[in-house]
């Protein structure tokens, strides 16, 4: 067994957009019920945790707790969004409807197919981002100077957390399974990654271990700080580790899946 | 002076899954303009040998070329001018009947205008032209089917390659897309198909294989096969050992199937008259020779996985 395989270079090719349309006129036809989520979901929190749980909480690094939480939300956000299509998303098209099966009928093949995915759920992240950035300005709780910036960069993260999703949808026996990286992937990660305490009250090792291991704690870093409104060097490391990790859980998806579905 | 290609051609053609050869060294040629059906019973490979031609699943070795191009190397050209009716139906249940055909069509890179005008015309061909806007979910077994059939047709393709097209339909709408398939061979499109109908394959086919265990074990005409395998005729008489024994002496060709037997002959007067005399035997059925008799005759009775 080689594992030169699973990196081999996939080829891309512009049809790959058509399978992304399928998705996106899915996503058209509930388009008011699929804005909700995004609208709601930082108010609520930003209620709960941002003004309620702030009230005990003194500033942090020189800003108030809802300050501190609300680029978090953005982030966590853009990993769920990315991480949810390509899993519980994608296995739902190609085991139950058979939608990859269909579309690998015509002069599209399995790499289109799944690189549109891919796509598909980099782009729900940049949806979200683009719902939640104003509401979550609209509470003054963002510097508008970079804050565009965070919508292009919810593309790249999400992308990353699209692959990895697709890793775990080429691997998994059935869709209950999926249940386990959801699990002790994406709720750790949710919960450890600086999101709602800074990084810098954990042990070093786990911080290393964080910011080694745990996508989110880049993408958390690279959207507080555009949302503070500055726009530091230091964030091109965070965006380098963000790049690589995207290239190669880009390949290995591609090959996974091939694997799994060429038979 | 111009020879024309076959449309498919192979030539010791494998598949195999890991331990189980799925499509042991199959060799066969389908014309332009021909209906080309695979029979056999369930496991017997017809499938695999399906996705191959539809380049979906590689080969594991042999030869296979569509429309003159090697199946594993030109996929996107070959798919391009071929429309698909796969055995389990994979509508988009996403989308309402029209969606399905109009996201469809954009695979095959049909212009928005272009593609209405067509799926018009098909929804028109398959009678769903009440049903544009349901969802999928809601057809009926043969709406389905004919929809799929309808999304098949999309690109206007030269092959069509259909996997039981008719399974599990009433005779009406089974009948219904046979019309449509002599149709469309008229036409000029050259069908490919599997079927367990047997009296399907015996009036659409104009050649057809039977596959078994991965090999294919007879090929031809379906008249012809009959004519070959079994004669013009079959007398069917209840089992009882004394026939058995009587039919042994006079060296005709029977074959015992449970508590009756078949005997295959050319004379079906002449083997009534001999059981009758030198059997003393009363009951019989004498009918014409059919596919199914092929059928049963080369891959036998028992069940299969
Ligand atoms: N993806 C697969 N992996 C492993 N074995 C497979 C796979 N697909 C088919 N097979 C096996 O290959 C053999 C041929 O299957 P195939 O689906 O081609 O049969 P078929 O002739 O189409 O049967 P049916 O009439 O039931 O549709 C069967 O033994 C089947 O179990
Ligand atoms: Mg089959």
């Amino acid at each position: 067994m080689s594992y030169i395989q699973y990196f081999q270079i996939p080829e891309m090719n512009r049809r790959l957009l058509k399978v992304w349309l399928r998705n996106k006129d899915v996503f058209m036809k509930n388009v008011k019920l699929n804005f909700l989520p995004p609208f709601l979901e930082p108010i609520l929190y930003l209620l709960a945790m941002g003004f309620g749980l702030g009230a005990f909480v003194d500033e942090i690094n020189g800003v108030s707790y809802a300050q501190f939480i609300a680029p978090a939300l953005i982030a966590v956000s853009v990993m769920y969004a990315s991480f949810f299509e390509c899993t519980y998303g994608s296995y739902v098209r190609m085991y139950y409807q058979k939608t990859f099966d269909a579309i690998i009928a015509t002069p599209l093949i399995i790499e289109d197919v799944i690189a549109g995915e891919l796509f598909w759920g980099a782009t729900r992240s940049t949806i979200n981002a683009l719902v939640m950035t104003p509401v979550i300005a609209a509470f003054g709780l963002i510097d508008l100077k970079y804050a565009l910036l965070i919508i292009p960069f919810a593309f790249l993260g999400g992308l990353l957390f699209a692959c990895i999703g697709m890793c775990f949808t080429a691997m998994t026996p059935n869709i209950m399974a999926l249940n386990y990286p959801a699990l002790l992937f994406i709720t750790p990660m949710f919960l450890f990654s600086g999101t709602f305490f800074p990084l810098e009250v954990l042990p070093e090792p786990i911080q290393y271990f964080a910011l080694a291991f745990l996508p989110l704690t880049h993408i958390v870093r690279v959207i507080r700080t555009l949302a503070y409104g500055s726009l530091e060097l230091s964030l091109l490391s965070d965006v380098i580790w963000i790049l690589l990790a995207t290239i190669i859980f880009y390949i290995l998806s591609m090959n996974l899946m091939k694997k799994k579905l060429i038979v | 002076m111009v020879t024309i290609d076959p449309i498919i051609q192979a030539e010791g053609l494998v598949k195999r899954y890991s331990e189980l050869i799925a499509v042991d060294g199959v060799s066969f040629y389908v014309e332009e303009g021909e209906m080309f059906g695979f029979l056999g019973p369930n496991g017997a490979g017809k499938t695999t040998t399906m996705k191959m031609i539809q380049c979906v699943s590689p080969k594991t070795s042999g030869k296979l070329e569509v429309f003159g191009m090697d199946a594993s190397a030109h996929q996107r050209e070959i798919k391009k001018y071929m429309g698909v009716v796969p055995q389990e139906n994979n509508l988009d249940p996403d989308f309402t009947v029209y969606e399905n055909l109009r996201n469809y069509s954009r695979y095959f890179d049909i212009p928005p205008i272009e593609a209405d005008k067509r799926i018009e015309e098909l929804l028109n061909f398959v009678q769903l032209r009440d049903k544009k806007d349901s969802m999928t979910e809601s057809l009926s077994g043969g709406m389905k089917r004919r929809l799929v059939l309808a999304r098949a047709l999309l690109n206007n393709p030269r092959l069509i390659i259909l996997d039981e097209p008719t399974v599990g339909l009433d005779p009406q709408a089974r009948h219904l897309i046979w019309d449509k398939l002599r149709f469309l061979k008229k036409s000029g499109v050259t069908i490919v198909l599997t079927t367990h109908y047997l009296d399907e394959a015996e009036k659409l086919c104009d050649r057809l294989v039977v596959m078994d265990y991965g090999k294919i074990i007879v090929e031809g005409e379906p008249g012809q096969i009959i004519k070959d395998q079994i004669g013009s005729g079959v007398v069917e008489v209840d089992n009882h050992p004394e026939i058995v024994e009587c039919l042994q002496k006079s060296g005709s060709s029977y074959e015992v199937m449970g508590d009756i037997i078949v005997i295959y002959t050319n004379d079906p007067t002449h083997i009534t008259d001999q059981l009758s005399m030198e059997c003393s035997l009363d009951k019989m059925i004498t009918r014409k020779a059919t596919l199914e008799d092929v059928f049963l005759k080369l891959t036998g009775r028992k069940l299969r996985e």
